[in-house]
């Protein structure tokens, strides 16, 4: 269990933002190292000024899957953000961006949430990610 | 019977995974070694996730138990 685990993060909608965020938690607190990249969506989920808004579902929940994910909120279940937060106050999560995202975005690390800890290339990412598995969502 | 001297106890009820293990792991960094947590936890989860848990960080589960929807964990830290 000493491998990282390698989560790519793509999908910038709340609730894979919220599996991502349960994986990450669980890893940390296994005292698994994790290794977060955030490209594209994911990435734009994580601007400073956007993080705690509604960033919607993935098409397959539609408006049942819509309820159900906000009554579970209604019940206090804890955001991706937050969830994200524990997260590193747990354990070795290090949660990068893609500098091409970067590019893409057009926005620097001023931009981004304090849960992001710095902006890196693919190479980097698989420089870290070792002989860990790479999850991508 | 012995009677465990409770250091810390970990409220997760209503909590959903992986809340109940992040409280858990929280609360029981800064004790010392041998200090004993009791858990309260509804999610369904929890049953596999604190036996896995505990068998992977070195810390035992002492007691489970469940009482309706309630499950009642007693760890011993590492």
């Amino acid at each position: 269990m000493d491998e990282p685990l390698n989560l790519v993060l793509f999908s910038g909608t709340d609730d894979k933002l919220q599996a991502a965020a349960v994986l990450t938690a669980g890893a940390a607190a296994l005292g698994r190292p994790v290794n977060v990249f955030l490209q594209y969506w994911a990435l734009d989920a994580f601007k400073r000024d956007r993080i705690d808004r509604d960033h919607g579902l993935a098409p397959e929940a539609g408006s049942e899957g819509r309820v159900h994910v906000d009554a579970l909120r209604a019940a206090g279940q804890a955001s991706w953000a937050e969830t994200f937060r524990q997260a590193k106050d747990l354990g070795n999560v290090d949660i990068e961006a893609c500098s091409l995202s970067m590019d893409l975005l057009g926005i620097d690390q001023a931009n981004l949430d304090p849960l992001v800890d710095g902006v890196e290339g693919v190479t980097a990412f698989y420089l870290n990610a070792g002989e860990g598995q790479v999850v991508f969502i | 019977m012995n009677v465990l001297e409770i250091a810390a106890q970990v409220d997760a009820r209503g909590l959903s995974c992986p809340m109940p293990i992040v409280r858990t792991a929280q609360t029981i960094r800064p004790l010392a070694p041998g200090a004993i947590v009791e858990v309260l936890a509804t999610d369904p989860g929890s049953l596999k996730d604190f036996s896995a848990w505990c068998r992977s960080t070195g810390n035992e589960l002492l007691e489970q138990t469940t009482d309706g929807p309630v499950h009642r964990f007693v760890i011993r830290r590492k």
